[in-house]
């Protein structure tokens, strides 16, 4: 069985709420099981990205802070 | 019966928590809105600087939707939002905050969403002479007319002190179970929280939008005083929240970083501004925001910059001029003695 397609959302400089606001317009455009990488480097991200996710039923599988930056793995619900 | 759907305006603030609270415990769904106008108090300073990420930062408006177990839906207005900066039917408040025009505006938007989502009813969590100006009991009406949301806006904090609404004449929600909040005092809302077990919620801190902040103003004053016409892109205002602002020409300003975290956001900008750094000592990066007019500017604005680096005290420090579409160059100069630098240059 092939693994869902990643896409890839740059939101580096942005700073919060507009992190979450283009997760949600990508995430808009993407089928159930698909998967969303999401690069930020407001550290608020960290908080808000996922917790728009749990109120709108998608899964972070993973979310990781480094070197100035977030990375965060969605996958659509 | 059929249930009924409320879309509610959510700040992140306690009142607007608890109206959504409200028309929940009638067995309303509810869902909220928030909306990012650029001038939005959302830790963004303290997203930048770098002395305060050791803090837990949230959303708050996420944080709220989250306690009452609702979907949010943000929505980036940015641009429509410019109009009601810039040319605010009913004027500013003390500072440059619109906020009658905007609080008109934003339930003008939520009606959009109303309609595209086949809901009901608006929320918010007006509370009639909480606030000044947005807030006073005459303009009540004022918003509800001027949105187009008329009836179908319901303020259930306050609405036993006005007419009654197309929700409440309909039976969706019972008036009696509404309140009638008035006055600048927060303790029915924090009564009524403790009754709702609610007690984790942002602190009432007098407005959630820099427009409302004196200084901030002043700087947005400023810089269209000195651009010459009223207008603004996002950057321009984001930028208006970091740094120290100096003006010491009018033909230029320096957005001097103050700390590495505010360094490291004004470096997303190099490719638009000139800046200058310092090299012979650990020191800020500089935006220059106009043009200097000849050799005193730009040395003058270096003597600044390394006036707020280590090299402070020192005979010489080294600097770095560069820009998107020059050669770098290298100056050396004096730091400007403390009491050289005008205190009317600080914006």
């Amino acid at each position: 069985m092939s693994e869902a397609p990643v896409h890839e959302l740059d939101v580096r400089r942005l700073l919060c709420p507009l992190p979450v606001i283009h997760v949600q317009d990508k995430v808009r455009e993407l089928r159930r099981g698909e998967r969303l990488r999401v690069v930020c480097t407001d550290p608020g991200a960290l908080a808000d990205v996922p917790a728009w996710c749990r109120l709108n039923g998608h899964r972070v599988i993973d979310a990781r802070e480094g070197q100035g930056e977030v990375i965060l793995l969605i996958e659509v619900g | 019966m059929q249930q009924r759907k409320a879309v509610a305006l959510i700040s992140g603030g306690l009142d607007s928590m608890l109206a959504a609270k409200v028309v929940m415990e009638q067995g309303v769904h509810v869902e909220g809105i928030n909306f990012f106008t650029g001038f939005c108090v959302e830790g963004h300073t303290h997203a930048i600087r770098k002395r305060d990420r050791q803090r837990p930062k949230r959303n708050n408006a996420l944080w709220t939707a989250e306690q009452l177990g609702i979907r949010l839906h943000i929505i980036d207005i940015v641009e429509e939002y410019k109009n009601v900066v810039l040319n605010p039917r009913h004027g500013y408040g003390a500072h440059l905050n619109p906020c009658l025009d905007c609080k008109v505006f934003m339930v003008a938007k939520a009606k959009e969403w109303m309609q595209a989502n086949g809901f009901d009813f608006i929320i918010t969590g007006e509370v009639i002479g909480q606030r000044p100006k947005s807030q006073l009991k005459h303009f009540m009406p004022v918003v509800a007319r001027e949105s187009g949301a008329d009836d179908r806006l319901l303020r259930p904090l306050c609405a036993r002190n006005l007419p009654a609404t197309l929700p409440e004449r309909e039976g969706w929600v019972d008036r009696e179970r509404l309140y009638d909040f008035s006055g600048r005092s927060r303790k029915p809302q924090m009564a009524l929280a403790k009754q709702f077990g609610l007690v984790d919620y942002a602190q009432p801190a007098g407005g959630c939008c820099f427009l409302t902040d004196e200084s901030y103003s002043r700087k947005l004053s400023d810089l269209w005083a000195h651009r010459g016409e009223k207008r603004y892109e996002l950057d321009d205002i984001m930028l208006l929240k970091v740094g120290r602002h100096l003006r010491p020409r009018a033909h230029f300003k320096l957005i001097i970083a103050r700390e590495e975290g505010e360094t490291r956001f004004l470096e997303g900008y190099r490719h638009q501004f000139a800046h200058l750094r310092t090299l012979s000592h650990a020191g800020p990066l500089a935006l220059i925001e106009g043009e200097f007019q000849g050799e005193e500017d730009r040395e003058l604005a270096a003597r600044i910059v390394a006036r707020f680096s280590q090299g402070r005290d020192a005979e010489r420090v080294e600097l770095e001029l560069a820009s998107p579409e020059k050669k770098p160059i290298r100056l050396r100069v004096a730091p400007l003695p403390a009491d050289q630098v005008a205190s009317g240059w600080y914006v």
